[in-house]
C-alpha cells in the first residue's frame, strides 16, 4: 500500500507543480465548451439543450487527451522499468497511476462544470446532474483512456494516434452520461437506468483498463 | 542568469522599495473616495440600485484591455530591446490582467441576471471579454508550463504580440456573429449619454482601479524578480555542492560511505 | 539487517539467447557469478551488453535459456531482488533531490537506509531540497547511485555506471561497489571503461 500510494502522490505532485499539465485539461475543457455557441450560434434555448451534450464532449476530449503522456513520461526517463520490476504488480501500478491522473485532471472538470453549465443556460438541476454523471463517467474514460497511453508506448507513438484508437472504445460511456443528464433535463426515461449502466461501465473499466494496459506495456519493453 | 543581468533588477528593486508604500496610500485614498462617490450617486430610474455595480465592472473591464496593452509594449521590450525587465513585467501583469477580466465577468453576470434574467448572455461584449479571459488562460498557462522564464519569455511575447493584433480582429468577429444571430431582444446598458453624477465617480473609480493595478503590477515584478534570484542561486548551489564534494570527496566520501556500511 | 553470506548465493545463465527485432543478438551465452563477486560485461558496441542486463532484470524475454538466482530470497522473484541503473535515470526534474530519492524509496519498499544518510555518501546532501532539474549529469547519476544505498538489494546491474562521473565520483563509487560486496551482494555491469574495482570479466560478442 505505502508503495502505490508513493506512486499516486507522485504523480499528483508533478502533475501540479511548473510543467505539469493538471490545469491545462481544465482551460481546454473551458476553450471547447466556449467555442460550441460560436458554431451553433447564440439562441439560449438550444444551448441548453445541447448543453449536456456539449459538456460531456469537451470533458471527453479534455480527458483524454491529457492522458497521452502518463506512461510515455515515465518510459523516456527509465522510471518505468523500475516499476515494472518492482514488487508492485504492474497491474496495480498501472492503476494507481490512472487514479492520480483522475484525481489531478480529472476531478477539476468535474468542479469547472457549474461554472461552464452558466454558459450554457442550464438551471441547477441540469447542472448538477451533468456534474454526476461526470463524476461517475470520467473514471472509466480515464481507464479505457489509460489502455491508449499504454499502446502509444508500446507503438512510440502518441497523440492523434492514441485518440483514434480510443475515442470509439469511450462511446458506451458518452452514450449513457448524455442519456442520464437528458433524463434529468427532458425526460421522459428515468435518471435511474441510464446512470447505473454508466456506474457499470466504470466499474468495468477500473477491472478491465489495468489489466489491458499492464499487458500492454510489458509487451512493449525493450 | 548572470550577475551583470541582475544589476539593473537591483535598481528597480530599490525604487519600488521607496515608491510602493506612496502608491498604495495613494490608492487605498482614491478607492475609498470612489467607493463613497459611488454609494451616495443617485439610482438609475429604470435599472434602480443595480447600476451601481458599473462602479466596480466598467473599471475592471477597462483595465482587462489596459493589461494587455501592457503586456503588448512589455512584449516588445522583450523581442526588440531585450530589456531585461520587460518579461519580468509580462509575466508579472498576466495573473493580475486575468483577475481583472474575471471579475468584469462576474459583475457583468450579476448585472445581467437582474437586467436579462439569466446569468449569462452570448453578448457581444460579454463574449469578447470571456476570449480575452481565455487568452489571459493560456498565456499564464504557457508561463507555467516551461520551466527556464528566459525560455518562456521569447514565446509567450509572440503569443501576446499576435493576441494584440488578433483581439480587435475577434472583437469584430464576435460582432457580425452576434448581430447575425442576436434578435434586439437585449437591453443595451450605456449607451446613452452619462449623467455628471454617474461620470464623476465612474472617473474616480477608473483612477483608482488603475493604480491599483500598478501597485499590484510592481509587488508582482518585485516578487518575480525575486523569485528569479532564488532560483539562479539554487542552481550556484547545485554546481557548487558539486564542487565542494569533489574537492574533499578522497576522505569524506569514504568516510561516509563507510557510515553507511555500518549503520 | 540481515547481511548475506558470502558464497551462498549465485547468479547463473544457461543458454541464454536474446533476439531483438528478428536480429540474435547473442546465443547460449553461459554464465555464472556468486555473492560477493563483480562481473564486468565487456564487448563492443551492440555486442548485447545492455541486452544481458535487461534480460537479467526480466525487462526482456529471454528467446532461449534460463537465468536464475540460488540462494536469494525464496519468496521474491530475481527482478525484485535487482537494481537496475539504465542510461536514463529514473528523477524527475519537477521533484526536488530529496523527494525523488524518498518515492523510489517508498515504492521500491524492503529494507531501507536513512534518505539523507545515502545522500551524504554520493555527495548530494548540500542539495537536497534542489529540484532534480538543476543538477548537472554527472550529479543525477550520483542522486540513481543513492537509489541503490537507500533500498537495499543483493544484485545490482549496472549500465555503464560510471558514465558522466568525474574521478572523484568514480572513487567514490568504486567506495560504494566495494562494501556492496563486502556485504555479500553482487554486481553485474556493462562497461567500457575499468570499472575501478577488482572484477572478472565476461566477454559477450566475439572479440573486441
Amino acid at each position: 500500500m505505502t508503495a502505490l500510494s508513493a506512486l499516486i502522490r507522485r504523480d499528483i505532485r508533478i502533475a501540479l507543480r511548473v510543467g505539469g499539465g493538471a490545469l491545462i485539461g481544465v482551460l481546454f475543457f473551458l476553450t471547447v465548451v466556449v467555442l460550441m455557441p460560436f458554431a451553433v450560434g447564440p439562441d439560449l434555448a438550444l444551448l441548453s439543450r445541447l448543453g449536456p451534450a456539449i459538456l460531456w464532449l469537451g470533458a471527453l476530449l479534455a480527458s483524454l487527451l491529457t492522458l497521452d503522456r502518463l506512461f510515455m513520461a515515465d518510459h523516456e526517463d527509465g522510471s518505468l522499468d523500475l516499476i515494472t520490476m518492482s514488487q508492485t504488480p504492474l497491474e496495480l501500478a498501472c492503476a494507481a497511476k490512472a487514479l492520480a491522473h483522475w484525481l489531478a485532471a480529472g476531478l477539476p472538470l468535474i468542479v469547472a462544470t457549474p461554472v461552464l453549465g452558466l454558459l450554457l443556460n442550464l438551471d441547477m438541476v441540469a447542472t448538477s446532474a451533468v456534474a454526476l454523471t461526470l463524476l461517475a463517467g470520467t473514471p472509466a474514460l480515464t481507464f479505457t483512456g489509460m489502455i491508449g497511453a499504454a499502446l502509444a508506448v508500446t507503438l512510440h507513438r502518441g497523440g492523434l494516434l492514441m485518440a483514434v484508437l480510443v475515442l470509439p472504445l469511450s462511446i458506451p460511456v458518452l452514450i449513457f452520461g448524455v442519456a442520464a443528464s437528458q433524463a434529468v433535463i427532458v425526460g421522459p426515461m428515468t435518471f435511474g437506468a441510464p446512470f447505473s449502466i454508466l456506474c457499470a461501465l466504470s466499474l468495468v473499466s477500473l477491472v478491465v483498463g489495468p489489466f489491458a494496459a499492464a499487458a500492454s506495456l510489458r509487451h512493449g519493453l525493450d | 542568469m548572470s550577475l551583470i543581468d541582475l544589476a539593473n533588477p537591483t535598481r528597480f528593486l530599490a525604487l519600488t522599495a521607496r515608491v510602493l508604500p506612496w502608491l498604495a496610500a495613494a490608492t487605498v485614498i482614491m478607492l475609498a473616495i470612489g467607493l463613497y462617490q459611488s454609494a451616495n450617486a443617485p439610482d438609475d430610474y429604470q435599472q434602480g440600485a443595480t447600476v451601481k455595480i458599473m462602479f466596480i465592472h466598467v473599471p475592471n473591464a477597462w483595465l482587462s484591455m489596459f493589461v494587455w496593452a501592457v503586456m503588448s509594449i512589455a512584449s516588445l521590450g522583450t523581442l526588440v530591446w531585450r530589456h531585461p525587465l520587460a518579461d519580468v513585467a509580462a509575466k508579472a501583469a498576466a495573473p493580475i490582467g486575468a483577475a481583472f477580466t474575471f471579475l468584469a465577468l462576474l459583475t457583468g453576470s450579476l448585472w445581467g441576471r437582474p437586467m436579462w434574467g439569466t446569468y449569462w448572455e452570448w453578448d457581444a461584449r460579454l463574449t469578447s471579454v470571456l476570449i480575452l479571459f481565455l487568452m489571459y488562460l493560456g498565456l499564464m498557462a504557457l508561463w507555467r508550463a516551461v520551466d527556464d522564464p528566459s525560455r518562456a519569455a521569447r514565446a509567450a511575447a509572440v503569443l501576446t504580440l499576435v493576441g494584440a493584433i488578433n483581439l480587435p480582429i475577434i472583437k469584430f468577429s464576435v460582432d457580425w456573429w452576434n448581430t447575425l444571430h442576436q434578435p434586439a431582444s437585449v437591453m443595451r446598458i450605456g449607451g446613452s449619454a452619462l449623467d455628471k453624477s454617474f461620470l464623476i465617480p465612474l472617473l474616480v473609480m477608473a483612477i483608482a482601479f488603475t493604480l491599483l493595478f500598478v501597485t499590484l503590477h510592481l509587488a508582482a515584478m518585485r516578487n518575480e524578480i525575486l523569485r528569479r534570484r532564488v532560483r539562479s542561486l539554487q542552481m550556484m548551489q547545485a554546481s557548487r555542492a558539486a564542487f565542494s564534494s569533489e574537492a574533499g570527496s578522497g576522505s569524506r566520501g569514504q568516510n561516509a560511505s563507510n557510515e553507511v556500511g555500518a549503520a | 539487517m540481515s547481511d548475506l553470506k558470502r558464497g551462498e548465493m549465485q547468479l547463473s545463465g544457461r543458454g541464454v539467447t536474446c533476439v531483438r527485432g528478428g536480429r540474435e543478438v547473442f546465443a547460449g551465452l553461459d554464465f555464472a557469478a556468486v555473492a560477493g563477486e563483480a562481473v564486468a560485461v565487456v564487448g563492443r558496441n551492440g555486442s548485447g551488453k545492455t541486452s544481458l542486463l535487461r534480460l537479467i532484470a526480466g525487462l526482456l524475454v529471454p528467446a532461449g535459456g534460463r537465468i536464475a538466482l540460488e540462494g536469494g530470497d525464496t519468496e521474491l522473484t530475481l527482478p525484485e531482488q535487482c537494481h537496475y541503473l539504465g542510461h536514463r535515470d529514473a528523477l524527475k526534474p519537477a521533484l526536488s533531490v530529496a523527494e525523488n530519492l524518498t518515492f523510489w524509496a517508498d515504492f521500491l519498499g524492503g529494507e531501507r537506509l536513512d534518505a539523507a544518510k545515502s545522500l551524504a555518501a554520493v555527495g548530494l546532501d548540500h542539495a537536497t531540497h534542489l529540484p532534480a532539474g538543476f543538477l548537472s549529469a554527472g550529479q543525477r547519476r550520483r542522486l540513481s547511485l543513492a537509489r541503490l544505498l537507500t533500498v537495499r538489494r543483493p544484485v545490482w546491474l549496472l549500465d555503464e555506471p560510471t558514465n558522466a562521473l568525474d574521478v572523484a565520483g568514480q572513487d567514490m563509487f568504486g567506495g560504494l561497489m566495494r562494501e556492496h560486496l563486502a556485504r555479500g551482494g553482487l554486481i553485474i555491469a556493462a562497461t567500457h571503461a575499468p570499472l575501478g574495482i577488482e572484477s572478472r570479466e565476461l566477454r559477450i560478442g566475439g572479440a573486441a
